[in-house]
């Protein structure tokens, strides 16, 4: 039997990237909040602390700072007439857990979504038709526009001290930044990070195509930052172990560099560890949610009452919370109706790696978001008359960090083993660099997340089930840019090149991205988002449902900053409006 | 790389890894054929060694380039990774039931790692008997080539587990145990470092980022390094980086 807790104002569920701005802000705000973190607490010291922080076994592929599946993991399948399995190791995917969430080993490139990509839907039909529009695909509008959010995002940058080099400023184009870019109001709070040599090729490079080339914003800090918050993060030193790790220097922007310290200190906030809440529980109408159920370290339950319930867990345990506790109508993907689980999405990552004889890289000296960037096969940034397909993604000669475990790139047509693929190991190591590309993934029914019938938890619960593939909109889209990619590594003139579009089937085994999208997804209609344009519950609307779960769909750059976005989209709502008058806001 | 043009003749560094500057050359010989001290094997039968440190040499072989796989002590690294967390699936989900899945659905067998080590390495070391009338480990170099591409390519029948899924942890197993930190054990003498130029724990490389295309031939830095006090470090704990003198 649960122990019932003294009720509070507010409960933060899953205190990372989202949950730590909010609880700092409501507390402030003068309201009693509980933050409730299914995993350990963490910090800069000691837990990333040299010399262990730089071990790429035990972050990269033990998976120190990611998901304990052991416990929890989730279902999978490529299509409704398969049968979900557990994702039973990590792979295409690394959630984190624990205090700050996968804002600890992320790689810190912090991107605006284009203004086309919060109106995919209406913008699409309006400059191409109907027929342009791919099979089955759901993708839509976000119910909010990008000029509505640009304070938010301006907000999420200056607090995270964002390095970068705004392209347009107040409708301006500014050269040196990126031109496809919405109207910011002010520049980036701090520099770009230094120009690698692989960027500095591809810069050149691109502005001999005529491409826009630019430096990629990133969270690993030009120089030290104070916030607004009072909190001081470092210079980043360009050790190279950034995505995956926790920084030693406190010089990645993350919950711990930038929030919890000024958070920690509010008296009106309370945090525990290793409460793992297992649902939201609601009135007898279904209306209202007066408490959530966590189960702690040593197996006690408790019920923590509360007025106001924020969801700001990773995007699977946004969506399965939903689904465990009722809240929103679950998606039938036969039947097409119903909201909670409805457009997951991802990303359709692909690449260009170049080989060279004479030049050594030393991509091994990286910072996470390290690169140059071009926009032009973006979004709605080119024309897609004829093109079969919509969307598109950012090119970046990323210099991110190479580290011999997982990043040791061989021609193709090198076996996988024996004294060739030594050699080629041993030549193109510091020889090669690539292009990544972040392709867009568009939602589609049939993509969805729902509860497992067979596989449970640790403590008996069903796991989230997740029926995803990439359709021939995502393979085409991915064909056409990973060429124009080619045609810029191929300026550069590398002596090999391998050029590998995202064509296959979808697979849950080697590392794409930590990009998981959708299942709240947020809208004007609540026949077809799970939450309103605040992030607000539209059935319980004293629950806010926070973080890429909101994404209708994913669009062709990495979803961080965006989700900061939403994050004080959200925020500004509830304490402007409703504070002051609690229910429905739209 | 103070130097422009980007040729170093010689380099600072105050006292670390033993103080004096070596010859790249020198480095890479010095490299592989010592002796493994003190390594005590935890969960691998001897038979189950000799396998591995057969097939090690073969798929990471040693040549003219350095040492291989099996002098980098790589079946001890598996030894070490196969009695710990990773052996028993300690972060991974067990639960049943088990089915086998579509290869996009991935990792699905019921064996743990260690269970998948030695069902697999019995079941070649019958299967080479039966063929050749020995043991994996007393073939020729070309015959267990054979069979490594055998069970990469699935052709090579196992009952308890599929060929290619024991293939791919061996293969995947085998490059971690070389490119590791030492500190578990493999990348002894952190030759696979030093066969790709990698520097291992990283110094502070903010002056030298922008230094584009300049060779940066540092003798690397391990964990087990820093914690036996052989690197001289910086107020953050970063080793300051011993550079090679190049010959060139």
């Amino acid at each position: 039997m649960a122990s019932k807790l003294k009720p509070v104002d507010v409960v933060v569920v899953g205190v990372g990237l989202s949950g730590s701005i909010l609880a700092k802000e409501l507390a402030e705000a003068g309201l009693q909040v509980v933050g409730l973190e299914r995993g350990r607490w963490r910090d800069t010291d000691p837990d990333f602390a040299m010399p262990y922080a730089h071990d790429e076994l035990r972050y990269v592929k033990r998976h120190e700072l990611m998901q304990d599946l052991s416990r929890e993991t989730i279902t999978f399948r490529n299509n409704l007439n398969e049968t979900a399995l557990p994702m039973r190791n990590l792979g295409s995917f690394r959630p984190g857990e624990g205090v700050g969430g996968a804002a600890v080993h992320w790689g810190g490139l912090t991107w605006r979504f284009l203004p086309w990509d919060f109106e995919t839907r209406s913008r699409t039909l309006a400059r191409y038709g109907k027929e342009h529009w791919p099979a089955e695909c759901t993708s839509q509008d976000w119910g909010v526009t990008y000029d509505e959010l640009e304070p938010h995002f301006d907000r999420f940058e200056h607090l995270y001290g964002i390095s970068g080099k705004a392209g347009n400023l107040k409708g301006k184009i500014i050269p040196g930044g990126n031109p496809y870019e919405g109207p910011r109001s002010r520049e980036y709070p701090n520099p770009p990070l230094k120009t690698a040599y692989a960027g500095a090729l591809f810069k050149e490079a691109a502005d001999k195509l005529g491409y826009k080339p630019f430096p990629t914003p990133s969270a690993a800090l030009s120089q030290p930052y104070t916030n607004e918050y009072g909190a001081t993060i470092n210079g980043c030193v360009y050790c190279g172990y950034c995505q995956f790790f926790g920084c030693e220097m406190g010089a990645k922007a993350s919950p711990q560099t930038a929030v919890l310290p000024n958070l920690m200190k509010q008296s009106r906030f309370e945090l525990r560890t290793h409460a793992n809440v297992v649902k939201v529980n609601l009135d007898s109408a279904k209306k209202r949610a007066v408490s959530v159920t966590y189960i702690d370290s040593r197996g006690r339950e408790f019920e923590q009452p509360a007025d106001l319930v924020l969801l700001t867990s990773y995007v699977f345990n946004n969506v399965r919370l939903m689904l465990l506790s009722g809240i929103g109508k679950p998606y039938d993907a036969v039947a097409n109706t119903g909201v909670v689980g409805r457009n997951y999405a991802y990303q359709t990552p692909s690449s260009v790696t170049l080989f060279f004889e004479d030049k050594v890289f030393n991509q091994f000296m990286a910072a996470g978001g390290l690169g140059m960037t071009i926009d032009d096969f973006n979004g709605d940034n080119f024309d897609h008359t004829g093109l079969g397909f919509i969307g598109g993604g950012f090119f970046q000669a990323a210099t991110s960090g190479s580290r011999p475990i997982e990043v040791r790139p061989v021609p193709r047509g090198t076996p996988r083993w024996g004294g060739e693929w030594k050699r080629a190991v041993a030549k193109y190591f510091n020889r090669s660099f690539g292009i990544a590309i972040q392709g867009a993934c568009q939602s589609y029914r049939g993509n969805y997340l729902d509860l497992d019938p067979t596989y449970r938890d640790a403590y008996g619960l069903p796991l989230l089930r997740m029926t995803f593939d990439r359709r021939e909109n995502e393979h085409k889209m991915s064909t056409y840019i990973t060429n124009k990619a080619a045609e810029i590594a191929k300026a550069i003139g590398p002596s090999k090149m391998n050029v590998t579009p995202r064509t296959e089937k979808y697979t849950i085994v080697p590392y794409q991205s930590t990009h998981n999208t959708g299942g709240a997804a947020m809208g004007a209609d609540p026949a077809t988002s799970a939450v309103n344009k605040y992030l607000q519950s539209w059935d319980v609307p004293n629950v806010f449902v926070v973080g890429a779960s909101a994404f209708p769909q994913n669009g062709g750059y990495n979803p961080t900053g965006t989700v900061g976005a939403l994050t004080f989209q959200a925020l500004a709502a509830i304490r402007t409006r409703y504070l002051k008058r609690p229910g429905p806001l739209a | 790389m103070d130097e422009p043009g980007g040729r170093r003749r010689f380099l600072k560094s105050v006292g670390a890894l033993g103080a004096a500057s070596m010859p790249a050359a020198a480095v890479a010989q010095h490299g592989g054929h010592t002796p493994a001290r003190g390594e005590k094997y935890m969960f691998l039968a001897p038979a189950e060694v000799a396998f591995l440190d057969a097939a090690a040499a073969r798929l990471i072989p040693a040549d003219e380039l350095g040492p291989g796989a099996k002098e980098a002590g790589v079946s001890y690294f598996i030894d070490q990774q196969l009695f710990g967390g990773f052996g028993v699936m300690a972060k991974m989900y067990r639960q049943g039931p088990h089915a086998e899945g579509t290869p996009q659905q991935g990792y699905q067998s019921p064996l743990t790692p260690q269970e998948v080590y030695r069902t697999a390495i019995a079941e070649i070391n019958a299967g080479c008997a039966k063929q050749y009338g020995r043991s994996f480990d007393k073939l020729a170099a070309a015959q267990q080539d054979e069979v490594l591409r055998a069970l990469d390519e699935g052709k090579f029948p196992l009952d308890g587990v599929p060929a290619r899924f024991f293939f791919n942890m061996l293969l995947d197993n085998t490059i971690e145990g070389f490119f590791a930190d030492p500190i578990y054990g493999g990348n002894r003498n952190k030759v696979g470092w030093k066969l790709v130029g990698f520097p291992g724990v990283a110094a502070v490389y903010t002056h030298l980022v922008e230094k584009h295309g300049v060779p940066y031939d540092a003798l690397p830095v391990s964990i087990a390094d820093i914690l036996e006090g052989k690197a001289a470090l910086d107020e953050h704990g970063h080793p300051k980086h011993v550079l090679l003198v190049r010959k060139d």
